[in-house]
């Protein structure tokens, strides 16, 4: 039975869809605000909304103090890089689970979900130490293996959820003509679960992008990504919050702008085969 | 050539016998039916010819070579499936090219080979679509051609037919015997509908419980069923069987006499019951006869013409040669 709309209801349901719209956006928007306020005024109490003299100061302080392009460029390799190496083990990871599962495979899934309910400080020593030994303190490559590390149980789950979507038939049919396994992963499985793969990739992307104890932790300046440029402007001369936030903008600028192109493609991966 | 041997053939899945130890000779350019009820093992015999799954026991060797551990691939027979199984992203001409591309053929080749199979298929002004665009008949007919292009030495269905609706089931069936004519090539058909095993088959084989129960010529099995299960399994519908002292009358434990072997009369006769439910099919009535006193309600085929109603008393007269008897374990006697 479908429940009546009426327009008062409408818009009582609109107006409320926008408040908590607005609530959870404001921090974003209040930080782009502040990163436009000279730094008296985004301190100042009562704060000031909007009526304040506009600067794009606190950018050019930012950018000469330290150069964002840097950051940039080490956030774009370790997320795309450690999405990427994720995907090319957690395809064949899942694939397995998915077509061929065992009969411990959900212990498996659960358990590589587990580890992500453990606090990360918990094997902070034991990683740092390891990463000491190995060099790899303070490198992109290190980040790179490292956030894949952290991710690779949702990429894994992900997929397995999407590949799970997929008909056995069709991968056996493959099989039946001729394909190996290699084969009938790249030219079969693979483009059927495109939209998965797609918004798994994305979510990966945004979640490393945005991941900061070990990008902090592991980290000095050489492999640096935003999330440090970030933390790099609360310590050690004061808080200057108009700066801060001009650099967290700078920081989630980009993610921000491949979240809204990509909505879409997210939603409908994350829905995928809930509803049909 | 596509002569393929069964010897001692089992499958177990954990604790559980699916198919018991079984032998079967199927000869070179056979058209094959395996047929029997829900969960009978058939589906999972076809998947162990084609390499789907492992065997736990027995030999499978096709054309003379041993194929027990041979990949799917590697052992020349293609399959049509249930659902089809297309590649939903590929285009009708990238799905039956997908075999030849897999093989390593060059494209001018492939091209050519795809084209010959539309053209027998009726797919030519179809190769440019995808399968989501096509009917369920054309979606069997493209699985069809990828199967036909491989140029097996024996093709594999898989209940290919239950997704159609009844008249398109029909027309399939035909295509399917008519392709069967025309590459004379080894075919192995899997349905759990008797109708279509009676009317594709060289030689059907009649499976229960993952046993064969009975190998033979679609009239051999309708003519002398080795056992009762064969018995009710084959012909539409399915044969009246009476026990009792009826039975013994005949030296039997068991008789079998089918629908269309009794004739009914409203005075006189052999068997008295009263008409119950009745089903005109135009050429045909089928009249359930109850209160025989035979123990078992009975189901008579008369002519399209013969009228009776509901609650009318009839007798029932079977044609004393067209009597099956079978004994207390169920075989032919």
């Amino acid at each position: 039975m479908s429940r009546a709309v009426t327009p008062a209801r409408k818009t009582i349901n609109t107006v409320l869809a926008w408040t908590v719209a607005l609530i959870l956006f404001f921090p974003i928007l209040w930080t782009v605000l502040t990163s436009f306020k000279p730094e008296p005024v985004a301190v100042a109490s009562p704060p000031v909304f909007l009526n304040f003299d506009w600067t794009l100061k606190n950018y050019y302080d930012v950018e000469r103090q330290r150069d964002y392009f840097d950051y940039f460029l080490n956030s774009v390799i370790i997320s795309l890089g450690s999405t990427v190496l994720g995907l090319v083990l957690a395809v064949p990871a899942a694939w397995s689970m998915a077509f061929v599962p065992g009969r411990r495979t959900k212990d498996l899934l659960m358990w590589m979900l587990s580890t992500k309910m453990m606090p990360a400080v918990g094997v902070l020593v034991p990683i740092y130490l390891i990463f000491r030994t190995l060099g790899l303190l303070d490198s992109r490559i290190g980040l790179t293996v490292v956030l894949m590390l952290i991710n690779l149980p949702i990429i894994v789950w992900m997929l397995y959820t999407y590949f799970r979507e997929i008909p056995g038939e069709i991968l056996e049919a493959a099989r039946m003509d001729g394909a190996t396994l290699s084969s009938e992963i790249i030219y079969v499985l693979t483009p059927m679960a495109l939209p998965g793969i797609a918004s798994t990739f994305l979510l990966n992307v945004i979640l490393a992008w945005n991941e900061a104890f070990w990008t902090i932790n592991l980290t000095v300046t050489d492999a640096a990504p935003l999330t440090k440029f970030i933390a790099g402007f609360s310590s050690p001369q004061g808080l200057f919050y108009a700066k801060l936030s001009a650099a967290s903008t700078m920081a989630i600028a980009p993610i921000l702008v491949l979240g809204w192109f990509s909505q879409r493609q997210l939603v409908r991966g994350l829905t995928f085969g809930a509803v049909k | 050539m596509g002569q393929i041997t069964l010897s001692g053939v089992a499958k177990r899945f954990g604790e559980a016998q699916v198919i018991p130890p079984l032998d079967l000779e199927i000869q070179d350019g056979e058209f094959v039916v395996f047929v029997g009820p829900s969960g009978c093992g058939k589906s999972t015999l076809l998947r162990l010819i084609a390499g789907l799954e492992d065997t736990t026991g027995g030999r499978i060797i096709i054309d003379g070579r041993d194929a027990t551990g041979v990949s799917p691939a590697q052992r020349g027979l293609a399959m049509v499936f249930q659902s089809y199984a297309l590649y939903p992203h590929m285009s009708v001409r990238s799905n039956i090219a997908f075999p030849l591309r897999m093989a390593g053929l060059p494209k001018a080749e492939q091209d050519r080979k795809v084209e010959a199979a539309a053209k027998v298929l009726n797919l030519t002004s179809y190769l440019d679509r995808r399968p989501g665009q096509l009917s369920g008949g054309q979606r069997q007919r493209v699985a069809i051609g990828r199967a036909i292009v491989r140029e097996p030495s024996a093709f594999l269905f898989d209940e290919p037919l239950s997704n159609l609706d009844a008249a398109l089931r029909v027309g399939m069936r035909m295509e399917i015997s008519e392709l069967h004519e025309k590459l004379r090539t080894t075919m192995i058909y899997v349905t759990h509908d008797q109708v279509e095993a009676m009317t594709m088959a060289d030689k059907i084989v009649v499976l229960n419980a993952g046993r064969i129960e009975q190998v033979g010529s679609p009239l051999d099995l309708y003519r002398s069923p080795r056992n009762i299960f064969v018995a009710g399994f084959i012909g539409s519908p399915k044969m009246n069987l009476i026990s009792g002292p009826e039975a013994q009358r005949f030296g039997a434990h068991t008789i079998g006499i089918r629908p269309e072997h009794i004739s009914v009369h409203p005075t006189m006769g052999e068997w008295r019951g009263i008409v119950g439910v009745s089903e005109h099919l135009g050429s045909d009535t089928f009249f359930h006869v109850q209160e025989t006193g035979l123990g078992a309600a009975l189901t008579v085929r008369a002519g399209g013409e013969v009228s009776l109603h509901h609650g009318d008393t009839v007798f029932l007269t079977p044609e004393p040669d067209k009597i099956h008897r079978f004994d207390q374990s169920g075989l032919r006697l």
